[in-house]
Formats: C-alpha cells, structure tokens, sequence
C-alpha cells in the first residue's frame, strides 16, 4: 500500500468528487423532471400520451444508458445537437434516470386508493384539485424511499460519464491508475469518495422519509 | 452530416459477432453472479464472525462504488498481482461479482423467510445442518426470489456494456470499430441500442414465462 502517494494524489480525487456531486445534482433534477413529466403522460386520459410514456420507460430501460451517452455525444453531431461532454452527460443520465423515476412516481400514484379520488370529487374538489390535494401529498410520501434508491443508483451512474472524458471521480481513478500502476491505491480513494457521497445521500433521503411520514 | 443508414449492411457482421459476445458475457456473468450469490448469503449469513463481517465490508464497499470503477480494479489490480487474464474473462469476473452481492442481499432475505420450521423438520429427519439448507431451506429462498433476481439479470445485460472500455470486443466495441472506419456514430450506436433493446425484450419475456411457472408450482 502506497500511502505516500495517495496523500500526493487525494487533491485531485476531492476536486473530481465536487465533479460527481455537480453531475449526481443536475442529474437528479432533470431526472425529476423527466419522471414527473414520464408519469403524467403515463396516467394521461390520452391514449397517445399513454403511448409515449410507456414507449419512453420501455426504449430507455431497456437499452445501456452508455449508449444513450454514446448516441447523444458521438451522434448528435450529426443530426445538429452539439454538446460538450458534461453536458451530454447531464442530459444523457437525467433522460435516462427519468425513465426509471417515471415508473416510482407512477407506481405511487397508482397505489393511492380510488375511494380517495372518488371522496374528493364527491366533496366538490374538480379532478385537479383533487389531484394536487387529496392523492399527490399521499402519494408523495410514498415515492421518497423508491425515488432514494434511483438516486443511489444515479450517483453511481454518473461514472459513465467518464467514458466521454468527463473529468469526474471514475475518469480520475483511471488516469492514475494508468499513469502510476497502483489500481487498489486509486479505487481505494475514489472508492471512499464515493461511499460518502453515497451514505450522505442515504442519511438524507432517510432523514426526508421520517419527515413526511405521518405518526 | 446528416443521417445515412445505408452504411449499416457493410458492418451488419462486425456488430452481429460483437452481439454473441455480448450474449455470452452476459450468461456467463449470470451464472456467475446467480451461484456466486447463493453461496455469498450462506457466507453471509452462517460463517464464522472472524469471516462474516469483513465479508459483509466488502460487500457493502461493492454497492456503494459504481461497477465502472469496480472494473477498472478488478482489471489492472489483477495484472498488477501477476495474474495477467484476458479482458472478457475479467469483465464477466467484474460484473459476476457486482450482480452476485446484489443477488446475496436478495437470497439473504429469502432466506431469513423461509419458515423456521423448515430447517427444524429437514433436522428430524436426519439431514445435517448442511444438507438442511442446500436441500430444503435454499431451494424454497431462491424461488422466492427469481423475479427480482430476473430483474439484476435484465439489468446486467445493459451493464455489459461496460465491460467496452476495458477493450471486450462485444456489442458496443464492435459498434465503435465499425464507427471508426466510417465516422458514423449516430448510425452504428442506434444499431447497438437496437440489438440491446431486441435481447432485452426476448429476456424480459423468458422473465415471464418463470414467473408464470413459478406461479402455478406454487
């Protein structure tokens, strides 16, 4: 163990780990975003944007959110969207976060009682406000804990970004594991870099869910 | 530049071979990751303290760092050990590992389900602690979890790709080399995603067919 060098190297690590943070939070905002919008067209009354949801969850679940990467940065280009890396790898891993926060935010929905739907509708409330009142601050406190574990997941897919030469904390560890040979040094420092940024996000998430919960 | 699909049929080869690859990683992985799973929740869960809890370190060191970076390890820190394998055996190495402490966790918990009863009546009859579980209590735990189980399958299909940046010639490599002789990003990854998306769906449908089965053995 090269103790020597990774007190030389570490800087570099903690300034890549502001990178990933960076990236996990713009990320988890788009992804947001896409999952609100993905959910509301999956629920739509619209059978064509209950088509489009379900076509969105389905090509971008079921493809590699590498290639999606690959697609937007390498192919984009080509039909006029041109993007720098972090960029692309914003918008590539928020698009592709989305599709799965379509499905926790939809599944918690669904799993609101009808009778509370149908009891708000009889008090007088339209259907939106019955929606925005009665089913979403239900249904919310529902999604925190699924919604928690994308977010783990996202943060741990923003390493892909280092395959389009985004300077984060993945493409760090393998510049120096290139340049120095010392692979268990270097996914050691990352690696704790990493399971900070993952247990504080846990700890918070946590933190949330105990929040909304009624006693 | 513009799009120009008629390119595809020159390379269709080069991407076909690179998708048996990608199909033989990832049932190789599978394997790996179901069997090295089972016996991980069994080290997990009844090996001695001494053994136990730096096993369940590394595990959770496992799922707290992404699987890029875990290959990165697995990759160079074996060269550097003197074992010097070939990329795809360390790539279906590094993402039979990931998935396996994934599907550990999963079996831990089926395990810890299966009635108490069970072990004690597989005692009476004679097996040892041993038999107990690989006969009786195992069994029961790990069909109560195929379905999720399918889920990390599905799951590493997609994350064989990965395994492209250590230099695996499959889907995504092959869809790079065919790039780099006709600068055609755009063309050749949609191929890619095409040929993930067909094996996605042929697996999601296997998926079912257990499930279904599972459901009338029941």
């Amino acid at each position: 163990m090269d103790f020597d060098l990774m007190l030389r190297v570490y800087p570099f690590f903690i300034e890549a780990a502001g990178t990933t943070i960076l990236l996990s939070v713009l990320t988890a905002i788009l992804g947001l975003t896409c999952g609100a919008l993905g959910a509301a067209a999956r629920l739509s009354r619209l059978v064509v944007f209950r088509f489009l949801g379900a076509a969105y969850v389905s090509v971008f679940r079921g493809t590699p959110a590498l290639i999606q990467l690959f697609i937007l940065y390498f192919g984009g280009p080509q039909i006029g969207i041109q993007l720098d890396a972090f960029e692309a790898g914003v918008i590539g891993l928020g698009i592709n976060a989305g599709a799965y926060m379509t499905e926790t935010i939809r599944g918690a929905i669904i799993s609101i009682d009808k009778g509370q739907r149908e009891a708000a509708r009889t008090l007088g409330l339209s259907q939106f406000q019955g929606f925005y009142k009665v089913i979403l601050p239900q249904a919310a406190r529902l999604m925190v804990r699924p919604l928690g574990v994308n977010l783990n997941m996202l943060i741990k897919a923003t390493a892909l970004v280092a395959a389009i030469s985004v300077i984060e904390l993945t493409y760090t560890a393998q510049r120096y594991i290139g340049s120095t040979y010392k692979p268990f040094e270097m996914f050691l420092l990352a690696g704790i870099l990493y399971m900070i940024i993952i247990y504080a996000t846990g700890r918070g998430v946590a933190w949330l869910d105990r929040k909304v919960q009624i006693n | 530049m513009g799009l120009d699909f008629t390119v595809i049929p020159g390379y269709l080869d080069i991407v076909l071979l690179g998708c048996l690859w990608t199909i033989g990683i990832t049932v190789a992985a599978a394997l790996l990751s179901f069997f090295g799973g089972i016996a991980f929740a069994v080290v997990a869960l009844y090996a001695p303290w001494i053994i136990r809890q730096p096993f369940r370190l590394v595990e959770w060191v496992f799922m707290g760092t992404p699987l890029l970076l875990q290959l990165f390890l697995i990759y160079f820190g074996l060269v550097q050990i003197g074992i010097d394998l070939p990329a795809f055996v360390a790539g279906i190495i590094g993402l039979g590992l990931h998935f396996a402490v994934y599907n550990s966790e999963l079996i831990q918990t089926a395990i810890l389900s299966v009635d108490k009863g069970q072990m004690e009546a597989a005692r009476t009859v004679g097996l040892s602690r041993g038999q107990a579980l690989r006969k009786v209590v195992i069994p029961q735990a790990v069909r109560d979890v195929i379905p999720p189980i399918g889920n990390n399958m599905i799951a590493l299909l997609k994350d064989s790709a990965l395994v492209s940046v250590i230099g695996v010639s499959e889907l995504t490599l092959s869809a790079q080399r065919a790039i780099g002789a006709t600068y055609r990003p755009f063309e050749f990854y949609l191929l890619a995603a095409a040929f993930y998306y067909v094996i996605n769906l042929c697996m999601e449908w296997v998926q079912r067919r257990i499930e279904r089965r599972i459901a009338i053995s029941r």
